[in-house]
């Protein structure tokens, strides 16, 4: 089985890579796991995930300035189903609009936009540090209690057209989406990477999920 | 409820271990990676590691200890110290730290905080100030290592690397560095107050009551410290439970 995870230069792969390979090599099956922007990859991977820090903008042009890139996506994720994983801005990146410095669209995978978070002066932005989830009943948060903290870094979040697509919250102080699904297609706001046991738990469910 | 965090420093000079007093007198304190694993299993909510390594030719031996860090601690690394340019940020990164703390480096040239905030994003980007008071409520920006004094205001500079795109800002009293007589929650008021970015409060504790100060009085967003943890005198989990016993938000 392999796991592609998709590179167009984001910060932190690194992180999210060596996070993938820890719980992949407790599984009975490990993964094999490659960092890669290669389409012919990317469309014969078993799982997808796609990582992001950074701006929005940024982010949608570096994917569709890799020659294919794009396309293999859709082909996967879109056509074949495979599952798929988007991590802070990569989950952002499904929605059908940000507007991140100035208005950018979105790959319109899961319906809804991309808003600044608005809140009180005392609540300083972004929205950083460790923050509890409510999640309702899916795969992914197997083996997770409620109110349990994750790592978020993010300014902006994915208000979702359709409630039924956000599978779990935070408050901050108003809610916000912190991970999104709609059939095979899931991301999270939070970084499981970053978020040590609960995070693992995450990734370990995803590998796991066979939506 | 979104947590304080606390976030234990390691001082690393050729790949080992140190925290100094007043930044001179350096004692050694062990291998960084064994600090970061123990550090992140007693329950750290980021880890920060400090190059204080003097020859830019040995700063090579810190991407060892950040990578092998990266390997075995799930939770935020920010790395700093030398860092002059976007290849220097990049390099980190590409080693496994999820941030990079930037400090003269900003004050030299502070398009660098745009232009690093633009490529990395803001969530990526540290800026580091150290501050020292040179009259009543008023505070400077130091530079190198706290050596170089400059004629810029602590509070300005904040606000205009927080616009720049400055995800977080640590801000270090080079008054109390090194003391354990508390963090100068003044100076961190003053900033706290003015800069809507998240403020990691560093320099100066001592003792648990310094730790809750901070986030009471300086209305700090992150609890940064090294001597405390490094020798032993507080766990992690001690300076929680303490901060949880006095209604402080924190992640057990």
């Amino acid at each position: 089985m392999n796991l592609a995870i998709i590179n167009f230069g984001s910060g932190n792969l690194h992180s999210v890579h060596k996070a993938f390979e820890s719980v992949s090599s407790d599984l009975s099956n490990p993964y094999n796991i490659i960092v890669t922007n290669d389409p012919k990859e990317i469309q014969s991977a078993d799982k997808i995930v796609l990582p992001g820090v950074g701006a929005f903008g940024d982010c949608k042009n570096a994917i569709l300035n890799i020659e294919g890139l794009h396309a293999s996506l859709e082909a996967s994720v879109i056509k074949n189903k495979v599952p798929f994983m988007g991590i802070c801005v990569g989950m952002q990146l499904l929605a059908d609009l940000s507007y991140e410095f100035g208005t950018h669209s979105g790959f319109g995978w899961i319906p809804g936009e991309v808003r600044r978070i608005t809140s009180p002066k005392e609540y300083k932005i972004p929205h950083m540090g460790w923050n509890e989830i409510t999640f309702s009943d899916h795969k992914l948060f197997d083996n997770c209690e409620q109110g349990s903290d994750f790592y978020f870094v993010h300014s902006f979040y994915f208000q979702n057209q359709k409630n039924e697509h956000s599978i779990a919250t935070t408050k901050y102080p108003a809610q916000i989406t912190a991970a999104v699904c709609k059939e095979n297609i899931c991301g999270t706001q939070f970084h499981p990477e970053k978020s040590h046991i609960n995070g693992k738990k995450i990734i370990h469910n995803f590998l796991e999920w066979k939506p | 409820m979104l947590k304080k965090r606390i976030i234990p420093c390691l001082d690393v000079d050729n790949g080992r271990v140190v925290k100094g007093v007043n930044f001179i007198d350096l004692i050694d304190a062990g291998d960084p990676v064994e600090q970061a694993i123990i550090y992140n299993a007693e329950g750290a909510d980021e880890l920060c590691f400090l190059d204080i390594t003097a020859s830019s030719d040995n700063r090579d031996t810190l991407l060892e200890v950040v990578k092998k860090t990266a390997e075995n601690c799930f939770i935020p690394l920010t790395v700093g110290g030398g860092v002059r340019n976007l290849d220097d940020i990049s390099r980190l990164l590409h080693f496994g730290a999820d941030k990079v703390s930037i400090n003269t480096a900003a004050v030299d040239n502070i398009d660098l905080v745009a232009e690093a905030a633009n490529k990395y994003g803001s969530s990526t980007i540290v800026i580091a100030v150290d501050a020292k008071e040179t009259a009543e409520n008023q505070w400077k920006v130091f530079t190198h290592g706290g050596r170089k004094e400059t004629n810029i205001d602590v509070v300005t500079y904040c606000n205009e690397v927080a616009k720049l795109g400055a995800g977080e800002i640590l801000l270090t009293s080079m008054d109390r560095d090194g003391t354990k007589s508390g963090f100068d929650n003044k100076l961190l008021k003053a900033v706290t107050s003015k800069v809507n970015v998240p403020v990691i409060a560093s320099g100066g504790v001592g003792n648990l009551s310094h730790l809750l100060d901070g986030i009471l009085e300086g209305e700090a967003s992150a609890l940064l410290a090294a001597s405390i943890f490094h020798f032993g005198e507080y766990s992690i989990g001690e300076v929680k439970r303490y901060l949880a016993d006095n209604n402080i938000p924190v992640r057990i």
